[in-house]
């Protein structure tokens, strides 16, 4: 029952960035506000994430994007400790750097990469991987996972725009439109 | 002998479905859709869907798994079942639907929730298509007659030769509490089942 009453709670989380809980970049009253449910090994997340830059980079300020995490566990065996270590970076205030870091090095996922990646980042990287190891953020991650299954995501990646699915390719000139339209 | 049905089939699975288009890459298959705009749960059905809806007693069957083993719908009474209808395996992409429900057992099992898989595909087709993407729920070959159990829940595509994209939460007593046609091109997610999964804890509740 104790589960059920959990998986309850966690469905309150709605399919937009929630300052506080959320990985967000730019401002938070933007009129137009983007959030995306994606997996680090997921190629198609990878490839959708230059798009998701140059969008950013055009709408500027109009814009604010979310990042949750969907990993695919089955699919990506590295999926999840990837998740983890993003968490983890965040933990230590720099969730965006390892964010970027895992999307451009996709083909090395395992602990021993995610370590290097901490380190060159200039993070504590032992603290990371004790983190990681010790599963100190499975519950987030798990939250992150919930609140897609909940809200409709049914891949990855899977784009939110203003709280409503978008189920159009993740391409540039597509997703820019919708996003101009949304508002 | 697998192997070269397994090749056959995989094959076979490269041809897109007609009215299936996939517009760009992602870790599912795109709609057409301008049509689609909501979710499974606020959308309800389809207007023009024959699938059986809400109250109706689910027909009973038994549907080989594997090559030598049958799932009987009855034996799962006393829980709530999710039957997934898909129209094929080998789907050409990795965040399918049935890979995403694989990836949601556990949020199902909060439930006490069985998944079920159906396709037209074969035992055979099946064992290979649930190695290859390491399912954990049972694929049901609605093979011979083909498409037998779907005509029952009134799902069949005869113009394709598979089943609609539908999906039905069936009660602890048997009965349909919900379903739901989405277009075949949509993977409709999950979000319809849970609420649904939801709906039957609250009235057990009651």
């Amino acid at each position: 029952m104790k589960m059920k009453e959990k998986a309850r709670e966690i469905t309150a989380l709605p399919a937009l960035p929630v300052p506080d809980r959320d990985h967000i970049q730019g401002p938070i009253d933007a009129p137009i506000k983007l959030l995306e449910y994606g997996d680090y090994e997921c190629p198609y997340c990878g490839q959708a994430y230059p798009v998701v830059k140059e969008i950013q980079k055009r709408l500027g300020k109009r814009l604010c994007f979310a990042f949750r995490n969907f990993p695919l566990i089955n699919s990506h065996p590295n999926a999840e400790h990837a998740a983890e270590a993003a968490e983890a970076a965040a933990v230590q205030g720099r969730f965006w750097e390892m964010h970027d870091v895992l999307f451009e090095n996709q083909e090395a996922l395992e602990d021993r990469d995610l370590a290097r990646y901490a380190a060159a980042l200039g993070l504590d990287a032992q603290r990371l991987i004790s983190e990681v190891s010790s599963g100190a953020h499975v519950l987030r991650v798990r939250e992150d996972f919930h609140s897609g299954a909940r809200s409709g995501v049914n891949g990855t990646p899977t784009f939110f725009i203003n709280g409503a699915r978008y189920n159009g390719p993740a391409q540039f000139e597509e997703l820019l439109e919708a996003l101009v339209d949304s508002v | 002998m697998i192997g070269k049905a397994t090749r056959q089939l995989a094959l076979a699975g490269r041809n897109s479905f007609p009215g299936q288009s996939r517009t760009g890459p992602a870790d599912y298959i795109f709609m057409n859709a301008t049509t689609i705009t909501n979710s499974p749960r606020t959308q309800g059905h389809n207007n023009t869907s024959t699938a059986l809806t809400a109250g109706t007693p689910a027909p009973d069957f038994a549907l080989k798994s594997t090559p030598d083993q049958v799932v009987k719908l009855s034996e799962f009474r006393g829980r709530p079942v999710v039957l997934a209808f898909y129209p094929a395996d080998w789907s050409p992409v990795c965040g399918d639907q049935m890979g995403l429900y694989n990836e949601m057992l556990s949020e199902f099992q909060e439930y006490g929730a069985e998944i079920l898989g159906i396709s037209v595909d074969g035992p055979w087709c099946h064992s290979a298509f649930s190695r290859d993407r390491k399912l954990h729920f049972p694929l049901l070959a609605d093979f011979e007659p083909k498409g037998e159990v779907a005509r029952l829940y009134g799902v069949y595509r005869a113009s394709d030769g598979t089943t609609e994209r539908a999906l039905f939460v069936i009660n602890a007593e048997g009965v349909i509490h919900w379903s739901y046609v989405s277009p075949v091109g949509v993977n409709p997610g999950a979000d319809g089942i849970l609420s649904a999964l939801e709906e039957l804890q609250e009235l057990e509740g009651q």
